[in-house]
């Protein structure tokens, strides 16, 4: 499939097909054209270009181009053979802190680093006359020159994974250190030393063209490009194409390798991740939403948010992974509501579909989506709209490292949300920006707006994050797993701002959790999410005894908590969630479930709303489950 | 009866010392948890017992003699909390698994011998064939128990091994920590922030606050009534524990009678 993609471009398909020649002509060049090549034409000595000698002949009227076609394998040969002693040296040297410990391995990648900072060139140069003129001098010179680089390459791979827990597991299990390099180590960083290697076979070939053209590479009767070149240089003047015949087989076979190895890299250097990279910034970047039918905008007073039928939709080539599948839902203003769900189930897209902060391909649809009394799908200055989004909607993501650009101070960066959406001055944005770190309770709010997020402690960046929230008056606060990353008790002080910033501004909030008992703490109500759905809707105080859908019974007696009984089992569910792209008919949940029958398996149950506003979408609501479930292992 | 015992155990990287002289006993088949803020040295200390961190004072014993990190003979063995990263995304399940067994051993008795691990952790033995991507987050975690197995240990360090995965396969993952030392009497250094977990699978809990163990005991007693402030500290930010208080007629978490397990 990859091989495939690096043919599918341009490059990919040129370079590739022009390698596949050159080693063609490498391998058959000598037994198909040899005799042709070394024929003496004493009627034509350094003749120019004819029907009989395409690009001329030499001092002894040997046939040039015949010759330069003989000349690729000797040159294809070196280049390789110089580019595998660069690679296997460049694997040892690189590796060495793996093999022989730190200490020794600091003063190898020392001394590779003092070799690095000299010309490539030179180093050639002096190797070249360490080990004599002549081929095999030539291909240990390029070789051992190319080394160093190789061995930077190879530690800084080896380096980004050893810090891997497999390596340290395999240490643990007694696995030599060779073994770990050869099983480990290698396989995982083959690809980009692959397609390093292709590069430097085509660099090998152009350094070799001009060891040979100097005299220092292959000598008389052998002849590689470069020979030939310096050959052909003496009648530069008379027949230019002496010279410039094999100088055009250099530039082509360095073309093939290079534009190969330019392909590789682009098709397995950046993994392309399916489903949707996280904005990092707390701006609104303008999301793209297409509404089927912008329908009237039937905002309540006192509806901070109502959605209705919300679906995103991640297309692939075969089946689009359907990761939210219609979900209705309103808040009121000031009110707090959870979102509970396992990873999978379509509680984050929601929430990103909310915020606007999907982007291509991602489709998101709804029949409406109104905030704040504005028809979200509605046409209009998605500008003035992005601004009111921004100082009106807070975003608040599990992971504050990405949050924050790491080369800007903090301070500014929250000041920047002032600048831009409320045109503050630059002054007067800091100010704020002070207060607001202030109001999260960030301690010495002037010294820490001038620190950089990396000073900063995860609880803190946290903090800045909500902060950032509250430089606009936010009606809603979107706050996606905010706590997970973080410790038990900076947890606690984090949900406590957010229950103050909600006293103290009367926002509401949408918290997406997968933890329970962090949303019966802070929700007023609670949101079970399955496979793309809403699948119950109650009050959070009654999540743990009341709930009616078995998943959300499930769910909730999966997790320990301070009361579970020691002596049994946890609950588990089991079997696996639906696969997104592959929803079955019936209900999502039928093949977990212990209550399941032919009609759960047929028919998707409706979400109903009973006369408490409690919602719940099972046909088996509320039923008693079978007691010995417990054992099943998922 | 054997036993890993920390003496005294202090690690430094440069001037910041992560560990101050922690002393620590876990006793044949028993689970100790250790709980504490990320940055208290938790990991550090299971690290430090497999040789991946530096000592820089004490001992690590077990039956009395130094814990061995070289060559084939591991009993000391760990399961690290990411199952995305401990596992080579480049080789089959039963290579992973095979790689820690101590003996070389013939084809069919490494292919029984992977299957009889697979079966503990309750995994198919057709899993063998397959490569970590095609495993979901708890089967992960479970391949990476097996391949602990493997090494036939007498103590397994647990460090964070349920933080990373879904609350629905948590409670799987913790059924098969308790079963496998019922079953298989292992003792276990079980490592957690979430001092749920950590009462629901331990005989005893140690506290660990800033490199050092400020409270130590039988989990009823430290999580029922701690003697340390930080210990209190942990316990009231416990989520659910406001709902709880709150929920005025239902019994209070930290004192009364929590039923001891068998």
């Amino acid at each position: 499939m990859r091989a495939a993609r690096v043919l599918l471009r341009p490059v990919g398909l040129v370079g590739f097909g022009l390698l596949v020649l050159v080693l063609l002509v490498a391998v058959f060049g000598p037994v198909l054209w040899d005799g042709r090549a070394t024929v003496v034409d004493t009627g034509n000595l350094l003749a120019g270009p004819s029907a009989g000698h395409w690009i001329g002949t030499d001092n002894l009227g040997r046939d040039l181009f015949f010759r330069v076609l003989v000349a690729t394998r000797l040159s294809i040969a070196l280049a390789l053979a110089a580019t595998a002693i660069s690679m296997v040296l460049g694997i040892v040297l690189g590796a060495a802190p793996l093999l022989v410990g730190r200490r020794a391995g600091r003063l190898v990648m020392g001394a590779v680093n003092v070799l690095v900072a000299f010309p490539g060139l030179l180093l050639v140069l002096f190797f070249a006359v360490i080990f004599g003129v002549g081929a095999r001098g030539a291909a240990l010179a390029v070789g051992l020159a190319g080394a160093p680089a190789f061995a930077r390459l190879c530690h800084t791979l080896i380096a980004g994974i050893s810090e891997r827990d497999y390596i340290a597991a395999a240490r643990i299990a007694g696995v030599s250190r060779l073994r770990i390099l050869l099983r480990h180590a290698l396989p995982n960083i083959a690809q980009p030393l692959i397609v390093n290697a292709t590069m430097a076979a085509g660099g090998a070939l152009l350094t070799f063209a001009g060891l040979s053209f100097l005299g220092l590479g292959v000598q008389a009767p052998s002849y590689d490009w470069g020979k030939l070149m310096q050959d052909g240089l003496n009648g530069i003047y008379v027949h230019p194409l002496a010279a410039l015949g094999p100088g055009i087989a250099v530039i082509l076979a360095g073309l093939a390798f290079n534009l190969t190895g330019e392909a590789f890299a682009a098709a397995f250097g950046i993994d392309v991740i399916p489903g949707v990279v996280r904005p990092r910034q707390v701006r609104n970047t303008p999301g793209k939403i297409r509404g089927s039918g912008a329908t009237t905008a039937s905002a309540d007073a006192g509806t901070v948010l109502s959605v209705e039928d919300l679906r995103v939709t991640i297309p692939a080539a075969r089946n689009p992974i359907r990761a939210v599948r219609g979900v209705t839902f309103a808040i009121r203003d000031g009110e707090a509501v959870g979102v509970v769900g396992e990873s999978g189930s379509g509680k984050s897209m929601t929430a990103l579909a909310l915020a606007q902060l999907i982007e291509e391909p991602t489709r998101v649809e709804a029949n409406h989506l109104v905030f704040g009394g504005e028809d979200l799908m509605a046409a209009g200055d998605p500008e003035s709209r992005r601004k009111r989004l921004g100082t009106s909607l807070a975003v608040v993501f599990q992971d504050p490292m990405t949050s924050f650009n790491p080369v800007h101070r903090v301070g500014p960066q929250l000041a920047e949300v002032s600048r831009f959406h409320q045109g503050l001055s630059r002054r007067a944005a800091f100010a704020r920006a002070v207060d607001r770190l202030r109001a999260v309770k960030v301690r010495e709010p002037e010294r820490r707006a001038r620190q950089y997020p990396f000073e900063f402690s995860g609880g803190m960046r946290q903090r800045a994050m909500i902060g950032m929230g509250l430089m606009g008056t936010p009606r809603l606060i979107i706050a996606d797993e905010p706590t997970t990353a973080l410790d038990v008790t900076v947890q606690r002080q984090v949900l406590e701002l957010l229950t103050e910033v909600r006293r103290d501004t009367g926002a509401a909030l949408l918290l997406i959790s997968h933890d329970v008992s962090v949303v019966t703490d802070v929700c007023d109500r609670v949101l079970v999410m399955y496979a793309g759905r809403i699948v119950e809707e109650l009050p959070a105080q009654d999540l743990r005894t009341l709930a009616r859908h078995p998943y959300t019974r499930a769910l909730v007696a999966a997790v320990p908590d301070m009361e579970t009984d020691l002596t049994k089992p946890l609950a588990v569910i089991p079997g696996l969630p639906i696969d997104p792209s592959r929803v079955p008919p019936g209900c999502a949940f039928a093949a977990r479930c212990p209550l399941a029958d032919d009609h759960c398996r047929a028919a998707e149950p409706r979400l109903q709303a009973d006369a408490a506003g409690n919602r719940v979408a099972c046909h088996k609501a509320g039923q008693a489950l079978p007691t010995d479930t417990a054992e099943v292992t998922a | 009866m054997s036993v890993l015992s920390f003496r005294d155990v202090s690690v430094c990287y440069g001037s910041h010392t992560v560990l101050k002289g922690v002393s620590l006993d876990i006793a044949q088949g028993e689970i100790v948890g250790l709980v504490g803020e990320s940055g208290s040295g938790k990991s550090t200390l299971a690290r430090a017992a497999v040789g991946l961190a530096p000592l820089t004072g004490g001992r690590i014993l077990l039956d009395d003699r130094p814990v061995p990190t070289r060559g084939r003979e591991r009993p000391v063995q760990m399961v690290f909390q990411d199952p995305y990263s401990s596992l080579d995304p480049r080789m089959t399940v039963g290579e992973s698994i095979a790689e820690a067994m101590r003996e070389r051993l013939g084809k069919q008795a490494r292919r029984a011998e992977i299957a009889r691990l697979l079966a503990l952790v309750h995994l198919d033995a057709a899993r063998a064939d397959d490569r970590p991507g095609r495993l979901s987050g708890g089967q992960r975690q479970r391949v990476a128990l097996a391949r602990a197995l493997a090494a036939r240990p007498e103590v397994i360090l647990a460090d964070e091994i349920t933080s990373a995965l879904d609350v629905s396969v948590q409670g799987a993952v913790l059924n098969l920590v308790r079963e496998m030392r019922r079953e298989l009497d292992l003792s276990l250094l079980f490592i957690s922030h979430n001092l749920a977990v950590v009462r629901y699978v331990a005989d005893r809990v140690a506290v660990m606050y800033d490199g050092e163990i400020v409270e130590h005991g039988p989990t009823t007693q430290v999580l029922g009534s701690p003697q340390h402030e930080y210990t209190r500290h942990l316990l009231t930010a416990v989520p659910g524990a406001a709902h709880r208080a709150s929920a005025g007629n239902r019994h209070d978490v930290l004192s009364p009678t929590p039923k001891e397990h068998t």
